[in-house]
This record gives C-alpha cells, structure tokens and sequence, in this order.
C-alpha cells in the first residue's frame, strides 16, 4: 500500500505531533496509522516527530527506581509471550482490519439517508470513528463540525468546495469548514472520518436525523 | 503505576531488541515510541494503532552508512532542539510529556490556543531549517 505516490493531501503537523506524543484519542490515531501506512512522505515526517521525543527522552533527568525493579522486569520477561512475525497483508490497511475485519465487503452498513451509508467503529469514547459509503455522485449532506474532522479516502473520490481527494487524500476540517462532500460520477465513494465533536448538520432533516442516529 | 510503566517497557524493550533497526531509528527514539505506547495502554487504556512496518526485502543487515547517517541526523535535530527559544522548546515538551492536547495544555497554560499552536509551529519550521 506504499506506492501510491499521487497523494496530494498530506496530514498537518499539528495532527502529527499529537500522534507522536500519544496525545490522539484512539479515532484519531486510527486514521492517521491508516494514512501513514498509504503515505510513505507522512510516515517519514511522523518518524522525525518520533526523534524528537527520542532527543526528548535522552535529556530527561534520571529517576532511580525501587530496589526489586530488575527482579520484576525479569519475572515480567518470563511471563510475557514472545514476538510475532508480521502479520498477513490484509486487503485494506492493517490498522483498519483490526477494527472492521480484513475485507470491505464484510462491513454492516447502516443507511442515514439520502444514499448515504455509515458504520460507526468502536473506539474510545472522546472522538468517534466511522465509515461513510457514499454512492456515485451522492453526496453527504451539508455540514459543519464543532471540533476537528479528518476524512481519509479508501476507496473513489470525493470533491467538496475546496478540492478533490483521491485514494490515500485526508482531508482536515475544522469550526470553520461547512461542506459538501461528493462522491465522483463513476464510482462508489468510502472514506475513514474521526470527529471529536459531532457533526452540525445544516437543514432540519439531518439535524433530525442526527439525534436519531448520534452522527 | 509509573514503576509498573518503566519494568514493562524494559521487558517490552528486551524482548523486542531483535526487532531494533539502528539504521531507522536512534535507541531513544526506539524506547520513546515503546514508551508512547505502554503509557497510552496504561494510563490512557485505549488501543493504539500503528501502520505495519514495512519490510526492506529479505533479512536485509542494515548498511553501516546509514546507521552513521542516521546518528550524525540524531546529532544535528539535538543541537537544532538546544538552540530553540525557551518558550519554544518549553511548550514542545509538554506536547510530548504532558500527555495533553493542545487545547488542554492553553488550560493549563494560560495562553491562548493560537499562540500555543503558532509557538508550536514555530518551533517545528525551525527544527525543519536546521535539518535541511
């Protein structure tokens, strides 16, 4: 999955660095693990971000620890399993099968209107991460958000008012974004999103809609 | 808790010393990343997940130049983060340490999320200068 060298919307440092210092809520960390894995330029920027909490590391002071530390690390060593292999590459990210199980095609989709197809997936409860299958040139309804909301493609494409994203594409809205994404003509449009705050949806309908289904 | 942390990323760091590749990563920032993950199983209890590590064909030994590049780059960003503007440095650290988002950290800081996130920004373009 690391050849796709035609991804034009990268993760933003902010994002990034948050993930580095596992101060993401898991949603969060799920996409950006997802993304790094189709992005071989953020995966290198997220290992620089890495060093820096290495550099971090090395400067702290020391701390002496209780007397039976080692003798517990030892006992610890014993009782732990050993390492595995890597695991069989999967038919969709890595990351992602651990949550939704290695094929797209075994995903419950749940409809929430206007074509649109949702399944929301178990993380942590501080932000929520779901997937969107949004039908050839259906188009999710209009919305803004009250905190941030990151939306990697999967599969297709989608356009809203500022750009086109493909495959790999993440996009990153904020307070200030209201939009409308649309999936391209000539395909299927399903996309990875994590929300730390629910969506706000524009017209009654899907506001109404959003009580009902907690999206 | 903190204790129980630090002999479970020792054991984790023993067992997974054959997975260590000193051409990829310094050991701190292998053991960072190791310790990333246990605080955030520990204290944080969430999953997390990490893309797959990609692998470099079969059994490949890592090549001495780049262990030698990657220690002098470890070298470079040590100096490059000594000469940031205390405000700077300092904020970058609690980004890391402090285990807080950024809005968490304008709480407990007092300053606005915009000055946190320009600070932060700062700081990360500087570190990017210096490594060019």
């Amino acid at each position: 999955m690391n050849d796709m060298n035609d991804i034009k919307h990268h993760l933003h440092d902010e994002i990034l660095l948050a993930y580095s210092a596992g101060a993401l809520p898991e949603a969060f960390n799920l996409i950006v693990a997802t993304h790094l894995e189709m992005c071989d330029e953020c995966r290198a920027a997220a290992q620089a971000f890495d060093s820096v909490g290495g550099v971090f590391l090395d400067e702290t002071a020391k701390v002496s620890m209780s007397k039976d530390a080692l003798a517990n690390t030892l006992t610890l060593i014993s009782k732990m399993p050993g390492i595995k292999g890597s695991e069989p590459q999967n038919k969709i990210p890595n990351p992602l099968a651990a949550y939704v199980g290695s094929s797209l095609d075994d995903i419950k989709w749940r409809p929430i209107g206007m074509g649109v197809r949702q399944a929301v997936l178990k993380t942590s409860k501080s932000a929520t991460a779901r997937l969107l299958y949004i039908p050839a040139g259906s188009v999710v309804p209009d919305h803004g958000h009250r905190g941030t909301e990151l939306t990697l493609v999967l599969k297709g494409a989608f356009s809203d008012e500022t750009a086109r994203f493909t495959v790999g594409d993440v996009e990153t809205a904020d307070q200030s974004l209201e939009h409308t994404p649309m999936a391209d003509i000539g395909e299927d449009c399903i996309c990875l999103t994590a929300t730390d705050a629910p969506l706000r949806f524009n017209s009654w309908f899907p506001r109404l809609a959003q009580r009902f289904l907690g999206i | 808790m903190a204790e129980d942390c630090a002999q479970e990323v020792m054991a984790t760091v023993w067992l997974k010393a054959p997975l260590f590749d000193p051409s990829r990563a310094s050991v701190s920032t292998w053991i960072f990343t190791i310790a990333r993950n246990k605080n955030i199983d520990a204290f944080r209890k969430q999953r997390r997940p990490e893309p797959e590590d990609l692998t470099w064909g079969p059994e490949s030994e890592p090549e001495a130049v780049d262990i030698l590049t990657l220690q002098q780059e470890t070298e470079q960003l040590r100096l490059a983060m000594s000469v940031l503007p205390d405000a700077q440095l300092a904020l970058l650290q609690k980004a890391y340490f402090g285990d807080l988002s950024h809005s968490e950290i304008a709480i407990e800081t007092g300053l606005p999320l915009g000055t946190i996130k320009s600070r932060l920004r700062l700081a990360l373009e500087k570190l990017r200068q210096s490594m060019k």
